[in-house]
């Protein structure tokens, strides 16, 4: 089995030309992955399922090891960060609804919360589904026309069609933890055109899914 | 109605990546709450988000102190959810100020059989009127018939009973006093525990629990 041990670069480029990537860890494309760690979720969350556990932190282990280091979580603090993540998504795995989200979804919000919990001065407030006051949608009883797994692969599938520029911009947001005044500075461009990049990335992600491409 | 004015995406994307300040944080998640449609872009971002994590997975191999990490999450799980894994109990079964009472989960308790499969752990209180007992019926199994002298209050605290017409579930309360005559039966699903209260000796109207009565001191 070779594994794919070197050292990431920074090229965004290579997150995304998945079909390239060695997956001989689980042999399969990483839509099939997804549905697969999706029912092993389900299986921790509804027998205690150790192993369907096991399965689960050797596969997303590594990528939220890399993530929390890419968004300059200190080397030392990294492992308590992971333990807390994966603790967590034991805990709360009765919470997880397959329905609603695919495995790796869920985990990368797990993730992104710890690395606040730990590191963010500030609160980062969420809208909670339980007030009174909360506008549920007319889907949100599961009735989409796409499930979870279909629209993950629409939007791995519509990542590949935007260009590099608004690719790397996502990249560096969303999995790097960079603010748009630091990717401006990291590529010498203006704020503005990083947020414009970052609005029709977004808006072009909706449209594969049938939304409106432009901002409202 | 439906909202016509929406966040953009870039402030959207800042938001799921969690790299937006606190203020316009609030204003996002305030609009989330409101809008179904920017629930859903961001639902999208937080997909995407799934999506990069899938992605780095390929590139990234074992480090030695993930094994340590695991089995630290193994132990620690172990410990605090020993009473779910072994049983359908969890922890939570004694609430304050009962559980500080009682010092313990269900299976850690010193659990004396009464007859008919039915287990009680008597309370230690300071109160020579009333007893208080815990009571832990097998999931289906009916108490005998018994009255009461005096009156009998029982919270349940697990599973459920059906008693009288009612099913009674965690945290109800069934009152029975000295009219009544009863058997209630523990739900299938699972063990019932209770907590009954008694101020007076429980008449069982069956010999074989007469017995256990007069060993076990109900
Ligand atoms: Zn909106």
């Amino acid at each position: 089995m070779k594994k794919a041990a070197k050292i990431i670069s920074l090229n965004p480029e290579q997150y995304t030309n998945y079909s390239s990537k060695d997956l001989s860890k689980v042999n399969k494309p990483p839509d099939q992955i997804s549905r697969v760690m999706s029912d092993y979720l389900v299986a921790v969350a509804e027998h205690q399922d150790q192993e369907a556990f096991a399965e689960i932190f050797n596969y997303y282990a590594p990528s939220v090891r890399l993530y929390l280091l890419r968004n300059g979580v200190d080397a030392s603090k990294v492992d308590d960060i992971i333990q807390e993540t994966f603790a967590a998504v034991w805990a709360k795995s009765s919470q997880y609804d397959c329905n609603r989200a695919t495995a790796s979804t869920w985990i990368f919000t797990i993730a992104r919360n710890k690395r606040i919990d730990a590191f963010r001065r500030e609160n980062r407030p969420e809208f909670n589904p339980n007030d009174p006051t909360f506008q549920p949608s007319f889907f949100e009883s599961g009735e989409q026309a796409m499930t979870v797994q279909e629209r993950a692969v629409t939007i791995r599938d519509a990542l590949t069609q935007l260009s590099p520029e608004q690719r790397e911009i996502l990249q560096f947001s969303l999995f790097e933890g960079q603010s748009y005044t630091t990717i401006a500075i990291r590529l010498g461009i203006p704020l503005g055109t990083v947020k414009s990049r970052a609005r029709l990335a977004i808006g072009k992600l909706r449209l594969a899914l049938g939304g409106q491409g432009e901002d409202l | 109605m439906s909202i016509q004015h929406h966040i953009h995406g870039d402030l959207l994307l800042a938001y799921c990546a969690a790299t937006l300040d606190e203020g316009a944080s609030i204003l996002v998640a305030t609009h989330l709450a409101l809008c179904s449609d920017c629930r859903s872009d961001a639902e999208i971002v937080e997909t995407l988000g799934g999506i990069f994590l899938e992605n780095a997975t390929t590139n990234q191999k074992q480090e030695k102190s993930d094994q340590k990490i695991f089995a630290s999450i193994i132990k620690s799980h172990q410990s605090t959810a020993s009473a779910s894994s072994k049983s359908s109990l969890d922890s939570f079964v004694f609430p304050e100020p009962l559980r500080s009472y009682i010092g313990g989960d269900p299976d850690e308790l010193d659990w004396q059989p009464v007859g008919g499969g039915i287990r009680q752990f008597l309370i230690k209180t300071h109160d020579s009127q009333t007893t208080a007992r815990l009571l832990m019926i097998p999931a289906g199994k009916r108490v005998p018939d018994h009255g009461h002298q005096g009156f009998e209050a029982t919270l349940v605290l697990s599973g459920s009973f059906y008693d009288r017409d009612s099913w009674y579930r965690r945290g109800d309360v069934s009152i029975a006093d000295s009219t009544v005559i009863h058997h209630p039966a523990a739900g299938p699903e699972e063990d019932c525990i209770c907590l009954a209260v008694t101020d007076a000796k429980l008449k069982f109207r069956s010999p074989l629990p007469r017995l256990f009565q007069k060993f076990h001191g109900i």
